[in-house]
């Protein structure tokens, strides 16, 4: 039953994501070409709000919905890992035009080559998998 | 209303993330039996793999229902540059018709611009551990510097392939 909630929120984010136009591949284009405010005016609305959100929430101890205190997860403090794995995304988000998220709206919005944009995405995922021993983390 | 969906999840006491759903599909399709990284246990993000089946139910909805007229609005200059590198359907589409469109099957070039970028998505999102909803949103709202560093180089790989890159392509 809780997953439907889950289910509900991803619809809720797959409009958002095509209709504030995140998920289309000019945009990013332009954004890279500092060409409009538009997506940094996305992504500055949505950090402003989530900064002063996750703030008030840590500030006064907010419990989940279910009462439990909440935890945030440490993201992995290698320096290695996040400039070299970031310039590689990057590269790819700048080529493809899609991020993640996008990636999964678009498919939904009936742009059937998203489809081997996705697939070589889970690809690109295994290999990392396989060779991630030999990188520097 | 993004950062509104990252509370919502936080609240239920989980996160934001939707490249974490990669590895999970990979864990699913057996990869765990062979390589560690994958051998965890996939099935307590399985919730998260449910935001992504309605991210993709909410494109099509968007797509299908609440949109008439799905052409962007561009900056003229962004138009004529985009127009110059044959993405012709700049700003009468929403995604480039050359390589959203199923002619693309047909024009090896663009197929490979697919392809490599994807490859590159899914690399680079699970080395750095997060893409821009993990990283830029979440990572960044939680005030975490290795999340600064990670959007640091998603905008550097960008600039390099839209301006160095590119123009190479394109052959300009």
């Amino acid at each position: 039953m809780k997953n439907i909630s889950f289910l509900l929120l991803g619809i809720f984010f797959g409009i958002i994501m095509f209709k504030s136009e995140a998920a289309s591949y000019f945009r990013i284009y332009e954004m890279f070409q500092f060409k409009s405010f538009h997506m940094y005016g996305i992504m500055g609305t949505a950090l402003a709000l989530g900064i002063t959100g996750i703030y008030f929430i840590k500030q006064f101890d907010i419990k989940s919905f279910g009462g439990n205190s909440i935890a945030f997860q440490d993201k992995d403090k290698s320096f290695p890992r996040a400039i070299f794995g970031g310039i590689i995304f990057g590269l790819g988000w700048a080529l493809s035009g899609l991020c993640p998220g996008p990636m999964f709206t678009m498919m939904g919005a009936g742009y059937l080559p998203v489809v081997i944009v996705f697939f070589s995405a889970l690809a690109g995922t295994f290999c990392y998998g396989v060779i991630r021993d030999k990188l520097p983390h | 209303m993004i950062a509104l969906i990252m509370f919502l999840l936080v609240l239920m006491g989980k996160k934001f993330g939707l490249s974490s759903n990669l590895r999970a599909m990979c864990s699913i399709g057996g990869a765990g039996k062979k390589y560690t990284f994958f051998d965890y246990d996939w099935k307590a993000s399985s919730w998260n793999l449910f935001f992504a089946l309605g991210t993709i139910i909410g494109g099509f909805v968007a797509a299908h229902f609440l949109s008439t007229n799905i052409a962007i609005d561009l900056e003229p200059s962004v138009i004529a540059d985009l127009h110059q590198k044959g993405f012709s359907s700049a700003g009468t589409a929403y995604a480039p018709t050359s390589l959203f469109t199923t002619s693309v099957f047909s024009d090896p070039g663009s197929l490979s611009m697919l392809i490599i970028g994807g490859f590159l998505v899914g690399f680079g999102a699970r080395y750095a551990g997060g893409c821009t909803s993990g990283h830029a949103i979440m990572g960044l709202s939680t005030l975490q510097l290795p999340s600064l560093i990670a959007v640091l180089g998603f905008f550097i790989g960008g600039l390099i392939m839209i301006h160095i890159l590119f123009p190479i392509i394109f052959g300009q």
